[in-house]
This record gives C-alpha cells, structure tokens and sequence, in this order.
C-alpha cells in the first residue's frame, strides 16, 4: 500500500491571514443541542434564554418535532428580568418539574444564552445546587451556547469541556476519542483501532452517563472533530496527552490519524497496514467516484462549521479542486497545523466575517462550488453559484473510510445537478428570447 | 419563566423580518448577537427567497459589552445605508440588545441619515411574532403615511400580507382578480410588495382590505382614525364569508355587490355524493386566529362536518375566538403550550384536524389525518402552483386540501364492505397516499377469530374515558366487546367507543358488553 502522497514543500501552516470583524452570518453554539441530545440518549438541555433561543432551536432542528424532544428552552419573562432571586426560584420550579415528568433524565445541561449571560444569570451556581438536590440521579452541568461567546460547533466543544472537570480519575492507560460522532462512524474507528491491538478505547461523550469514563495522566486522546479546541485545554489540564493528527476525513486524513494514534502505541507498520489496506481502498475508490466531477473545479468556504480546514484539504488533495478562499469563524492554529502543513499555498484564509465584503468577493472569483450556509445558498444559487450547505456536513455521517465517498458526494451532487437539469429549454419562448438578447 | 419545546411564534423582531423582507427598497438594521442571523434562513430556505432578507445584524459579541456595542451599532447603520440605499430605515433590537439599552432608535435619529429612520419597540420578553409584524408596519404607515387626493375610481389597500405568510402570495392573485371584477382597483398592496413611496400614498384608496388582521390591523385601526379609510372586518376564507366580504365592500364603495361564481366549485363538490361520508365527520381546529374562525365556519356550513373543538395561539384574537367557540357549543382553547393541544387534541379524539404543521406532527403521532390551515409555515406550504385560500378559488384550494388527508368516499365504502379481506383492512390507509400497506397480521387474525362470545377468561380493558365529563365511573370494556369494536371500520370506530362509553355511563354501566355496543348503536342511530 501506497504510503501518504508527499507532503507540500510549503504547507499554509504560517501563511498570513485575513482577518475581519463585520457582520457574521452564523448560528450560535445552542445549535450544537441538535446533534449532542440525539447522542447523549440519557441527557436533557435546558436552554436558559429568551423566545429567540427557542425559535432557533426549532428552526435549525427543522422538520424533526420528535414527541417530547431531550430539549426545551426556559423562556426568560418579564418578571424574571426585575429580580435576580426570583430567576433562581424559577429555574429550580421548571427544572423540578421537568425531571418529575422525565425520570429518564440522567444528566441534565443548563445552557446558557446571551440574555442569561447578559443579566449574569448564575448557571453555575444553578446547577451546583440542582447537583446536590437531585443527586444521586440527576448530574446536573451547565456551559454557555450563546451567540455572544460561542459560534455553531462550538457549542459542542463548550458542552463537552464542561464535562471534563467532573469526570472521574483514573490511573488507567485508555485512548480517549473526543467529539460526538454518530454511533456507526464511531463503531468503525473503534474497530480499526481495535484491531490494531490498540485498547481499552473511550469516546466523550457516552451515549449513557452509567458508561462513563474516567480521565487522567495516563489517558491519551484524539479528536474526531476540529472545533474541540476548550475541551483539549480542559483535558490537558486534567493531565491527559493529545495526539496530534490530521482531522479523518477522506482517506488520507483517516490514515495519517489512525497512524498517528497507531505509532503511540506502537503498533507495527504491517500490522497497521493489514488493517487499513482494504478499506483504503475502498475509501479510495469511493472517492475517485465522485471525485469525477471535482477536478479542476473551485471551491469557495464561507466560515460556518469549523470544519473548512480540513475539508478544504480533503478536496484539494484528494478530489482535485482548487481552493480560492477558506473561511474559518475562528483559527485554532495548533489543532489545524497538521492539516494546515497538508495543503498547497494558494487559498486565502479568513477568520471571522463581514459577510458583505465576503460576498462580494464570492461574486467576483465565480467559484465553481460554495460551501456557505443556509441563509446564504438560495440568493447565491439565484445568482447561477453552485452551493453546498454546510450544516448538512456536520449532521451527516463524513468521517472516516467508508464515509469518504460520501462526504466526496456531498460535494459533487450540486455540480452533478447543475449539469443535469436543463431548464433553460424549459423556459417559455419568451423568456429564451429575452435571456439571448 | 416558562418551559417551551416547540413554539408557534418567533420572537417579535421576526415579525418585524416578515414585514421588512415583504416590502422593497426598505432596510431593517437589527442590533442582535450572530446566532440570530439564524432567521434569514427562515425566508431563503422555507419560502425559497432569491435574495437575503434587508437585514443588517450588528452581530455584537460579548467582548463588545459595555465599550463600543453601540458603536457598532452605529457603523452598521451607515454601512447598511451606503450599501443598500434604501428610500427609509426601520431600526431596532432583538432580545439581547434589548438588555443592553443601546437604544438603536435614538442613536440612528442622531445620524442625520437622508431618509427617515423608523425606530421600533418590540419587547421581546412580552410579546411575539404576530405583535412584531403588526406593530411594525404600523409604526411604517405612521411614519409615511399622509392624506392625499382619493383616486378617481374606487380603489382600496390590501393591508397585511407579509413574507413567511400562510398563502399570502397566492391571496393578493386571487382578491386583486375579485376586486377587478367587481371594478374596484387595488391602490397599494402592503406590506408585500410595497416600497416606502407606496406607503405614503395608501390614503388615496377609498378602503382597506385587512387581509390579515394579525399584522394589519393596527395599521388599518390608525388609517381608519386619520386616513378616514373604512376596512373590511370579514376575511373572504370560503364561500360564505366571500359573498359577506363582496357586501361589505360594496356598502363602503357604494356599488353593487357582484362576485363572479362561474369557477366556484366547492359547493357541488360538498353537495355530490360522493361527499356524503364528510357527514359529521368529528373535526378540531387550531392555529392563527383569523384562519380558525374561517375555517370553523366552512367545516360546519361547507363541508357538513361536526366541530367539535377550536382554539387559537396568538392571544390578540382570543376574544373573537372565545365568541366563535361559544357560537359553536365548545370550549375554546387559547394557548401556545403544544403539549396542551396535544393533551386537548387526545381528550376529543376528533376524526381529523384542521390545524397547523404542530398539529400535523400530533395526529401524525395519534393517528389522525390533518390538513394544514395556518401558520407558521413549512417549505410544504409553499407549493410550486397557485394555492390561494381566500376568495373562489381559496374555496377550492380548500375543499381538496380538506378532503385530501381522508379517504374518499367511494373508498370509504369499499373499505366497509371489505373489513375483513386481509388486504382491505383498516390499517392499509387511503390508496391516493404513498407508504406501504401492511398486510394484516395471520396472528391477530386468528386472535379476532377466537369467540365473539364473552369468555370467562376474557380480560376486561379498561376504558379510556376521553373526558366526556359523564361522571366518575370508570366504565370496562369486556374482551369480546373490545375485539366487536375492532370489527368496526377505523374511520367510525372511534365515535363508536366513545359514543358507547357515554351510553354506558348514562345507564350507570361498569362494564361493556357486545350487547352493550349494539344498545348504544341503535341509541345513537341517526
Ligand atoms: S444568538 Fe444568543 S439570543 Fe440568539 S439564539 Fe443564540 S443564544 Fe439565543
């Protein structure tokens, strides 16, 4: 098997960067609560916020109206905002309620929000007392989603963080897997892992608080995600080791970070490449599918998911594209440099956003592909871009070998429709008339 | 504070959205913290806009707190102007903004900006979406407005149909084609479709079409004070409450009523046979207020249904709602709380809802069929062709939309004469919709067999007691008289239960029998 393709001679690791500060169009870290509540099957998030948080959660969750969802947003009132001691009284009132109606719940989070930031509204010490007075049942956590501190995944990185500090000590030599992945990604890397010799292997967050793990000097981990820059600082603290890697999407960043975890416990190269050449190959393949409509394309990132490093990497690299601009909300340098080292100069790195002069900029380089959110795809398509939603990336199964050609996919299939319709002949008359003129 | 899982309204600025992405060359400047740009997706996703709303969010973050968010707020407001040149501004704060004070108002009075500044107040911690539309394009027709020389020949404004709206697109096609019928012209059409120029001559109309009373009605209120314009109290949702909108019109323009019914369908459509199984069919009814007092009124005089329970979300028309439900012998229920329409919902186990999307997910759980009536909106209900609701052809949007979750008529019947064949069974569903049927079990085949008779061992089954308030007993089903009642055709055999469970009580029975089924079918045969 074919070892990783040579590295650039010049990677973008110290490349400068744009940097703007304008208005972002992005969603807020309550989003996260979409994909964690699915993943934590015994916990509930208990928003802290006003109508506005609710109404998001509903609007990024879309269609999905579950019988009772694992969440639910506390509406700040009037009458909470005149005192702060009432607010308290209040919290505990719904929250004993909630957990009267849901005996189910295991771990309840209380998130933060910007109004509950805004009037200092004390969710710490909520759920301290809530811990004592629910205990042993009920763990109660609380972290900030709010959109003036946090943006989109980072939600996820701000609610696992939280759960480090109370995790349990262990002496134990475990490889811990951070991010919430969907349940049959996981299984794969586990079973790779696992076949590699390499074990007893964690992941954070467990699907059950009873499954829970426990942290210390002796566990080293690996982030499935790249927005988990808090909760590897929160790991570290607790005495934890990282392992620096490329993020795994594609089939050469699932090797370099099965690699790099695999040469941490000293697993054998042909041992390592016993159990990865068939399903590099099939990652190869898969992704040479798609790939077919992707070389020699351009692709343009709007910040939105933290996730445009790596997958601009992905498609440079493996399907043939071209950056032109990468946006990014925020650059953690150190967990991106392996994936940064990966890709060719060229692109325009951006952090943060004024997404008018982003705009602007997307019109006038035409890429052949956008990757931007949904509050931007409908005008650009109206405006003949190409676009991909980004929000699909972090809800579909990406990573790992045998999503590869999937994840491939996900970019090809707008530049596959835009080829096949022809709805320029579905015109009336008139109006092809008018188009030639 | 108050728990929420699902929400019927958004928050007030979205209201304020609808009424701003509704109109043109008008800019909202919003100052909010980035998550709430979640809202543009709401326009360009669901209802499929071209173009990003006119917002400008000043996406402020918590560093910002406390220096320079008002600042910030500032350069947006200039930068908005510059770049998108609109003929006026409206300004104000979400949420969050509104706990920092900024007061986005009086800072962008003091910008000596070229076009006038509309500052609104939408109180976010009290109020909601439909307050937020309505009280911003008041506030709009306020501040441009003036009283100007009446159009020649009768004209009026057709005021509230905003973006994200149930159908409103499709209403202003159908009312503007009513109106020329009728030779009346329609002056302005706003919010949507209006520029802040059209907004300054809506007092050369003779009248108001309130179209929605939700986000009009207050605009309509002040042009009736100082505009002298008359608006419409009737919302032309079916056939009755056109032929009331054609008179009432007319009486304000003075000119003959006359509304052209050649394309009326649904009053044939009601009256053919095959519409017989519609009888008294059990309906509830929720969702904005104007959409559910039309509809109350269309289930029980258009389509011959029995309604047996309504209510509304938005507080604002709960009094009307209150005299509708008391016109129609029922209780109304006035709530945002979905878990409470739910509860409601279970209690009167109707045949069919006529709600919104909520309520589409609720009998999607219990396993009633839903048309959908009202906001709030879904991508499904904005459909590729002409849909409207209101005027003729609303009518006959409507008996399809209605009749279209149940099975037809013919169908009905087919399914009664064939209960037993192991294909043709409740459970296999109207043939006009996809998803599998499921061939009837050959193991509860054999369990309905098994004796008819009472057995010995037959283990009784508690009734459920849907709340008919007929005293406290609690009446039993027998097993044999459980497995009778599941002989009975799906589409009845709730009205039977309940209808049995009543006569039970009322005869001080504890236990049903298949006698007792049979006494109660005969007592209620009609
Ligand atoms: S940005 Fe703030 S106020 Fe808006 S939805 Fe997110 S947490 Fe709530």
């Amino acid at each position: 098997m074919n070892d990783l393709a040579p590295l650039p001679a010049t990677g973008c690791r110290d490349v400068p960067v744009l940097r703007e500060r304008g208005q972002r169009e992005v969603f807020c870290g309550l989003t996260g609560i979409i994909w964690l509540h699915r993943k934590m099957q015994d916990a509930f998030f208990l928003v802290v916020g006003s109508r506005t948080c609710a109404h998001l959660l509903q609007s990024a969750a879309g269609v999905m109206i579950f019988a009772e969802p694992r969440f639910g947003t506390a509406i700040l009132e009037e009458t909470d905002l005149a005192g702060m001691a009432d607010a308290q009284d209040e919290l505990d009132r719904e929250v004993d309620r909630l957990l009267a109606r849901r005996p189910d719940i295991k771990q309840l989070f209380l998130v933060g929000s910007c109004p509950s930031e805004v009037i200092k509204l004390d969710l710490a010490k909520a759920a301290e007392r809530m811990t004592v007075r629910h205990a042993p049942q009920v763990r109660v956590i609380n972290y900030s989603g709010s959109g003036i501190e946090t943006t989109f995944t980072q939600g996820e990185d701000a609610c696992l963080a939280a759960m480090v500090p109370v995790l349990p000590q262990t002496q134990a030599r475990e490889l811990l897997l951070v991010g919430a992945l969907p349940d049959v990604v996981e299984q794969q890397a586990v079973g790779l892992l696992e076949a590699m010799g390499i074990g007893p292997i964690r992941v954070l967050p467990a699907p059950r608080k009873q499954d829970e793990l426990g942290v210390g000097p002796n566990t080293v981990f690996a982030l499935t995600q790249p927005f988990l820059g808090d909760t590897h600082a929160a790991l570290e603290r607790r005495g934890a080791k990282h392992i620096a890697a490329p993020f795994p999407f594609g089939e050469e960043g699932t090797t370099a970070w099965l690699r790099a975890i695999a040469s941490e416990f000293g697993v054998a190269s042909d041992l390592f490449d016993q159990v990865t050449a068939a399903p590099r190959a099939r990652a190869r393949k898969a992704v040479a599918q798609a790939a077919e409509f992707l070389t020699g394309k351009s692709v343009f990132f709007f910040p939105d998911s933290q996730l445009e490093i790596p997958l601009a990497r992905f498609l440079t690299r493996e399907c043939g594209m071209t950056a032109i601009e990468v946006g990014t909300p925020y650059l953690h340098r150190d967990l991106m440099a392996p994936d940064m080292d990966m890709m060719v100069q060229g692109p325009v790195f951006s952090e943060g956003q004024d997404v008018d002069l982003q705009l602007h900029r997307c019109h006038a380089a035409r890429p052949d592909l956008t990757v931007c959110g949904l509050g931007l795809a409908n005008p650009l398509e109206a405006a003949g871009l190409t676009t991909k939603w980004a929000i699909e990336l972090v809800f579909t199964p990406v990573h790992f070998y045998e999503q590869a050609g999937d994840l491939a996919g996900l970019f090809s299939r707008p530049i596959r429709r835009r080829s096949l319709l022809k709805l320029d002949a579905a015109q009336p008359p008139a109006a092809r008339a008018e188009a030639r003129r | 504070m108050k728990l929420a899982v699902w929400t019927y309204e958004g928050p007030p600025h979205v209201g304020a959205m609808r009424v701003a992405t509704a109109m043109t060359d008008l800019h909202f400047v919003l100052h909010a913290p980035q998550g709430d740009t979640y809202a543009d997706l709401l326009f360009t996703m669901i209802e499929r806009r071209d173009h990003r709303p006119p917002v400008t969010y000043t996406t402020f973050q918590a560093r910002d707190l406390g220096s320079d968010t008002a600042d910030l707020f500032k350069t947006a407001c200039r930068e908005a102007y510059d770049r998108f040149k609109p003929q006026a501004l409206i300004v104000g704060a979400s949420c969050t903004a509104e706990l920092i004070q900024d007061d986005p108002g009086g800072m962008a009075e003091t910008m000596d900006l070229p076009v006038p500044v509309i500052p609104l107040e939408l109180p976010s911690y009290q109020r909601k979406e439909n307050f937020g539309a309505d009280e911003t394009f008041f506030q709009i027709t306020r501040a441009l407005a003036r009283p100007c020389e009446k159009t020649p020949r009768p004209s009026v404004n057709l005021i509230g149909a905003t973006a994200l709206g149930f159908r409103h697109r499709d209403d202003i096609t159908e009312l503007t084609g009513l109106l020329l019928d009728m030779g009346i012209a329609v002056n302005v059409t706003a919010p949507m479709g209006a520029n802040p120029t059209d907004i300054a001559r809506l007092g050369a109309a003779h009248a108001n079409v309130l179209m929605y009373p939700e986000t009009g009605e207050s605009a309509c209120r002040w042009m009736e004070r100082e505009l002298g314009l008359p608006f419409t109290k009737t919302v032309p949702i079916g056939v009755g409450a056109t032929r009331d909108f054609v008179a009432e019109l007319a009486q304000f323009l003075n000119i003959p009523a006359q509304l052209d019914e050649t394309r009326l369908r649904l009053p044939w459509y009601s009256a053919s046979v095959d519409s017989t199984y519609l009888t008294g069919k059990r309906v509830f009814v929720f969702g904005d207020g104007t959409h559910v007092k039309a509809a109350a009124r269309i289930a029980r005089d258009e389509m011959g249904f029995e309604v047996v329970g309504l209510g509304c979300y938005n507080r604002e028309t709960a009094r009307d709602i209150r005299a509708t439900a008391k016109e129609f012998g029922v209780d109304a229920l006035i709530t945002d709380d979905y878990l409470e329409v739910e509860e409601r919902i279970e209690a009167l186990a109707p045949e069919m809802i006529l709600g919104t999307q909520m309520e589409r997910h609720i009998g999607k759980r219990l396993g009633i069929p839903c048309a959908v009536i009202s906001a709030p909106v879904h991508v499904q209900d904005f459909p590729a062709r002409y849909s409207p609701q209101m005027g003729i052809e609303g009518a006959n949007v409507i008996f399809d939309t209605w009749v279209h979750p149940l099975v037809m008529g013919l169908e009905e019947h087919l399914l009664h004469m064939f209960r037993d064949d192991f294909e043709f069974h409740d459970a296999a569903g109207a043939s006009h919709h996809g998803g599998k049927s499921v061939p009837r079990s050959a193991q509860s085949d054999a369990a309905d067999e098994t004796g008819s008779m009472p057995g010995a061992d037959a283990a009784p089954v508690t009734g459920t007691g849907t709340g008919t308030g007929t005293g406290s007993d609690v009446v039993t089903w027998l097993a044999c008289a459980e497995r009778e009642l599941k002989k009975i055709p799906f589409f009845v055999r709730g009205k039977a239960r309940r209808n049995t469970e009543k006569f039970a009580a009322d005869q001080g029975l504890q236990e049903i029998s298949v006698d007792t089924l049979y006494e109660a079918k005969a007592h209620y045969a009609r």
